[in-house]
């Protein structure tokens, strides 16, 4: 079962470290989640100034707008999607992951099976 | 077998039955099948195959077995009919026709006990709080959605929502159904103990309210310690939380009075307290207390223990019971257990010596909206003959208060200051 861990990061420093972790433990628990062969895809995002909105209205209009800016301490830094056999494991992994340490957190979701 | 069994003793042996056996059945079902509605469903269909049998052809020797059997028969018959699932199911037929050849017509009485990993799936940490003890009541104690609905004052249609979010959670996060490895134990367990310590207090805090159903939750609350304590007879914890609730519940029928007042402990009639109960919990306290360090709960039962033992209060060991409070701060430096430990103090040492501590407590604050402080303050300021100052504490306590009868016990204080002091 795949489960999605989304990594809340709180404030980053100017060497991509976050509070109680470096950038060798995220190097650390990259190289553990592929070698535990449950890697199914994982990305960092890049700076939140850069994110864009998209939205299209009913008579097919396109507007882009920047952001959004969340107003809360935590943003979207990054994610796994993880495949592993149930809630409890996934949620062992979720806490090794170095963004759940100091004032970040993991969300783990399930993702979703349409049996196909 | 027999065929002469009347219908009503068959129905009423279903029912102690299905009691009994309700938790086992469903435990040993979700592990065979991994899905808590398949075995939920199959469990009642069980049961009402006995309602109509039993009575027709008597009583089968094992009930139990006989339920389990019939439970995972029609478990089978659902899957089949789920043609997706016809691999499974060809698996789980050969396996079933192989236990039932190996053991013909019963299923040994003693089949596995899985609740273990019950206890655990129901009060995972995944799972809202508020969704765990009433998972645990439906599951393992065998509750209807609608009794626990009653036992926790919520619209059975709003109870109902909540059990079925967390079985789906439950299904579709896959929660695994496990008991955790000794590693993780440490910090599973005290989620279930809170559980049914939860469900316990949820029944014994509203003994003043819609009565009997309550008690009834304080009982299940029990029951389910005592199965938990059987499979963890090690854990020394479970065997303190049992303790606990067995030395508290013991004085259930002293608590209150004809008009469903609430009676503090000073003032209850001790020969009212249950005496058997109180010699199991002292029993089950020694033991939680041997070899090792206690657990909060352990520590708690003890002192449970020491007021259920005394006389009188007046007489009860207070000097162990400030020093059992002293542990229980090391192991829970919380302000409401120093705020325990400074009443105690204040038996052992007078009153002035109480008040001191619980006037450097005043800054704390969970205490500051916490009637039983207020009231604490006030009984103490009363003793030292302090009127004027304990009025005003009462009537503190009195705006703090959630309930009726503990207004009304406050007001009943305040009523007795004045009448002193006109006596004088």
């Amino acid at each position: 079962m795949k489960y999605m861990l989304l990594i809340n990061a709180g404030a980053v420093d100017e060497n991509g470290g976050a509070e109680g972790c470096a950038p060798e433990d995220w190097m650390v628990y990259d190289k553990e989640v592929r070698e535990a062969g449950i890697l199914v895809s994982g990305e960092s995002l890049a700076n939140l100034v850069t994110a864009t909105t998209v939205r299209v209205s009913p008579e097919g209009e396109r507007t882009v707008t920047d952001g959004p800016f969340a107003e809360s301490r935590e943003v979207l830094g990054g994610f796994y999607v993880l495949d592993v056999p149930n809630l409890d494991v996934a949620l062992d992994w979720a806490a090794r992951c170095p963004g759940a340490r100091g004032s970040g957190s993991v969300v783990v979701r399930p993702i979703a099976d349409f049996g196909a | 077998m027999n065929a002469e069994f009347p219908a009503t003793e068959a129905s009423s042996l279903v029912d102690t039955v299905f009691r009994e056996e309700h938790g086992r059945l469903l435990a040993s079902l979700v592990s065979r099948f991994g899905d808590l509605d398949l075995a939920e469903e199959v469990t009642s269909e069980a049961v009402e195959a006995a309602l109509t049998h039993w009575p027709r052809q008597g009583v089968p020797d094992r009930p139990g077995a006989w339920l389990l059997t019939t439970a995972r028969r029609k478990a089978v018959d659902r899957l089949r009919r789920d043609r997706t699932l016809a691999l499974r199911v060809a698996v789980l037929q050969a396996e079933l026709e192989r236990t039932e050849l190996v053991a013909p017509s019963s299923e040994v009485s003693d089949f596995p006990d899985e609740r273990l990993q019950l206890f655990f799936t129901c009060a995972h940490p995944a799972l809202p709080a508020e969704a765990r003890g009433a998972l645990t009541l439906r599951c393992l104690a065998g509750l209807t959605t609608l009794e626990v609905a009653r036992a926790y004052l919520v619209p059975p249609a709003a109870m109902a929502q909540r059990i079925v979010r967390a079985k789906k959670k439950i299904r579709e996060a896959r929660i695994p159904f496990r008991v955790p490895a000794s590693d993780e134990l440490p910090a599973r367990l005290p989620g279930v103990l809170q559980v049914i310590y939860s469900i316990f207090t949820e029944g014994y805090a509203a003994s003043s309210g819609a009565t009997l159903q309550r008690l009834d939750l304080a009982d299940e609350a029990i029951r389910l310690a005592w199965i938990l304590h059987r499979l963890m007879p090690a854990e020394r914890e479970v065997t303190g939380l049992l303790a606990l609730m067995l030395l508290i519940h013991a004085r259930r029928d002293a608590r209150t009075g004809p008009s469903e007042e609430l009676i503090l402990l000073q003032d209850q009639d001790r020969n009212l307290w249950d005496r058997e109960l109180i010699d199991d919990g002292q029993r089950l306290v020694v033991q939680s207390l041997s070899g090792g360090p206690a657990g909060p709960y352990g520590v708690q039962a003890a002192i449970a223990a020491l007021h259920d033992n005394a006389d009188d209060f007046t007489t009860t060991d207070w000097p162990q019971i400030v020093a059992l409070y002293g542990v229980l701060l090391a192991l829970d430096p919380s302000p409401v257990v120093a705020m325990n430990r400074a009443i105690a103090i204040a038996m052992r040492d007078g009153a002035q010596a109480g008040l001191e501590l619980l006037d450097e407590l005043a800054a704390e604050p969970r205490l500051r909206e916490y009637h039983p402080y207020a009231v604490a303050r006030a009984d103490l300021l009363a003793r030292l003959g302090r009127r004027d100052e304990a009025e005003t504490a009462y009537l503190r306590a009195l705006r703090l208060a959630g309930t009726d009868p503990e207004r009304n016990h406050i007001r009943r204080r305040l009523t007795a200051i004045s009448t002193d002091v006109d006596e004088q």
